[in-house]
């Protein structure tokens, strides 16, 4: 049986920094819980279509898993976790930055 | 150390302003991501999880002030003020933005270095033992060689496209530092006769299949070194297999068509490079050992060094630890300890960089290495000299005494960092390390080589570590593997997989809980963590491990 399809974001690099972004309905965001989250497998596919297309601003756009804490996204693996907090030995990434 | 020549200023500035182009390129949407990943990765450049990671060679883990400056320069322009040295002797930066690095290689280029090959399916940097051209022990400085084969491996027009990456490490000593047989090839300086030549091993590697590499050829005269290994690398790019990247590497090859077709092979290959090769090679290799004659020793009283010796145990205890017998016997090779407890393994700040490169200067004939173990060796430095560089390193938190003890770490960057990664490395090396110098128990421990890798990619070599710890992604959460028994020297082995892994709760304690089995089972304390295993093995520190599993079976 086909596993039900769960709550996902659409999340890539940024091609000139490099670092971790997320897809908002109407843009990209550096924040998780600003990402737009996809909650239908066909909206899902063709939202991750069109930022694959966006070759000029990001790298490897993907659908993470998320789940909704107080409304908000957050990560179910602790990859996407650690992508969006930072490294765990220096207050460095978004870390700093929210910090 | 070697200089640059006018050709390889001019190819470097070439190859640089070719990939400037590139990026330029790349920014203006005229290449795709598919097309610039591999341009990119032949230049060093990989985007990892939070950031581009520009990865920079230490050919042969050879640096001097200058270029340990400009690194320096670099980590604190560029990046976030610091740099992580790898285990193949490389340092990376892991905070570059795309537009910048085009400026950064052009900064690496003034000291004559940069990126090149330190990715991608090619010929990597060539490794060394970091103890070259200072070690008692040492046959030759196989630097000179290490010199010869990365002019011969880089832009190699043949060795552009291959199955997989290659890897070449080098060794002078019959104690091998360099982990020869966890290569692609292997060579360790041999005499014979009193002609000088190379035991050849070949298929060595890590990663997902571990495998000790085989003996191809035991003794190759020196001036065969060029066309016998290009044979390798060119019967393997012929017959390695492309169909499936697991299985690509000339390990996989070598042990799928066994040793001895694969040495039929080279033999017949051989016979043509070897007519191919006229003998500019070993003219080039007299002109590069020039650029290699040892510093001119000098005399002193090495009074300063019994003085401190006696009257300071700190100084003494860094002494036993961090001190190597040099060739001369008034000098000694110091190895700086880039594993401060609660420390990331391998990381150096700007700052420290900058003493490091100053103190080679001042006291250490312009000399410094990196080692595969993630350490800065200063290989020279006379003993007189030894208390004021003590003194400098621990005001700049360099000076901790561990070398070779438990907290002395490799760990990759794991999850932290890496891209490939399913686990975290670092804060277990971390906890570890604090673990056991809270109890301040590693110098009753004895010498103990932990090793760390956050995939099976074994970045972090844990199929060597006398405990290796593997950090893999089951289910959604991180656990870590143990084995026990690895050894990266001339008796190499993979170590046993003990059995199921450990949450990262529990990884720290079962660890002590290993050395804590060796404490209890040594004949006395010079009886060594890994001679201990071999005695006894495995069973005592897997009852150890998993208790309840013994019960059951009782």
């Amino acid at each position: 049986m086909k596993k039900p399809f769960t709550p996902k974001v659409v999340t890539a690099n940024h091609l000139l920094k490099g670092d971790v972004i997320y897809q908002t309905a109407t843009g990209w965001t550096r924040t998780l819980a600003q990402a737009e989250v996809l909650t239908d497998e066909a909206d899902a596919d063709l939202r991750l279509l069109e930022a694959s297309q966006q070759t000029g601003e990001v790298v490897g756009a993907y659908l993470a898993e998320v789940k909704l804490r107080d409304g908000d996204p957050v990560p179910t693996h602790f990859r996407e976790d650690f992508r969006a907090t930072g490294p765990s030995n220096y207050a460095h990434g978004k870390q700093a930055e929210l910090n | 150390m070697y200089s640059y020549s006018d050709f390889d200023t001019a190819f470097l500035a070439q190859r640089n302003a070719q990939f400037r182009a590139q990026v330029e390129r790349r920014i203006a949407g005229h290449l795709t991501e598919d097309e610039f990943k591999p341009l990119r990765l032949m230049n060093g450049l990989y985007l990892q999880l939070h950031a581009y990671m520009l990865r920079v060679a230490i050919p042969y883990g050879t640096l001097n002030g200058a270029r340990m400056r400009k690194l320096a320069d670099i980590a604190e322009r560029w990046d976030k003020g610091y740099g992580h040295f790898t285990t193949r002797q490389n340092i990376q930066f892991n905070w570059p933005e795309l537009r910048d690095v085009p400026d950064m290689l052009d900064a690496l280029a003034e000291v004559g270095m940069h990126a090149i090959q330190t990715s991608g399916n090619t010929i990597r940097n060539v490794t060394a033992d970091h103890f070259a051209g200072a070690a008692a022990d040492e046959i030759a400085d196989p630097r000179p060689v290490a010199e010869l084969l990365r002019q011969w491996s880089t832009d190699h027009p043949e060795f552009q496209f291959m199955p997989r990456k290659f890897k070449i490490a080098i060794t002078g000593s019959p104690n091998d530092r360099a982990v020869t047989r966890a290569h692609d090839i292997g060579l360790r300086m041999v005499e014979r006769d009193g002609a000088r030549g190379f035991e050849v091993i070949v298929g060595g590697g890590l990663g997902r299949t571990p495998m000790i590499g085989k003996v191809i050829n035991d003794f190759l005269p020196e001036p065969d070194l060029l066309p016998y290994l290009e044979a390798i690398v060119s019967v393997w790019n012929q017959i390695g297999r492309r169909d499936n990247k697991y299985k690509a590497r000339i390990k996989i090859t070598v042990h799928e068509h066994g040793i001895d077709d694969i040495r039929r092979r080279v033999d017949e290959r051989f016979a043509q490079t070897r007519a191919a090769f006229s003998g500019v090679d070993q003219q080039m290799l007299r002109e590069i050992e020039a650029h290699f004659a040892p510093p001119a020793f000098q005399d002193a009283d090495t009074a300063p060094y019994d003085h401190a010796l006696q009257h300071y145990p700190a100084f003494r205890s860094w002494a036993d630890t961090n001190l190597t017998p040099h060739r001369a016997p008034d000098h000694a090779i110091v190895t700086i300890s880039l594993k401060k407890h609660r420390a990331t393994p391998g990381d150096a700040s700007a700052s420290q960089m900058r003493l490091i490169a100053g103190l080679a200067e001042r006291y250490g004939y312009d000399e410094i290495r990196i080692s595969h173990e993630q350490n800065v060796i200063l290989p020279h430095v006379h003993k007189a000299a030894l208390p004021a560089v003590y003194s400098a390193l621990r005001a700049e938190g360099l000076a901790t005494a561990n070398i070779g003890l438990v907290s002395d770490i490799i760990a990759c960057p794991g999850m932290d960092y890496c891209a490939l990664a399913t686990a975290r490395s670092i804060p277990i090396a971390q906890e570890i390390a604090t673990a056991f110098d809270d109890l301040k128990r590693e110098h009753e421990i004895g010498p103990l080589k932990i090793k760390i890798s956050g995939c099976i990619n074994a970045c972090g070599h844990h199929h060597v570590g006398h405990i290796g710890i593997l950090g893999l992604d089951r289910a959604g959460v991180e656990n870590y593997q143990i084995t026990l028994g690895g050894d990266h020297s001339e008796n190499a082995a993979i170590g046993d997989r003990v059995g199921p892994g450990f949450s990262a709760d529990d990884i720290v304690p079962a660890v002590e809980r290993i050395v804590d089995t060796y404490l209890d089972l040594r004949t006395g304390p010079e009886e060594t963590f890994l001679e201990t295993y071999r005695r006894t093995g495995m069973s005592p520190f897997k009852s150890a491990l998993y208790p309840d599993a013994r019960l059951a079976a009782e």
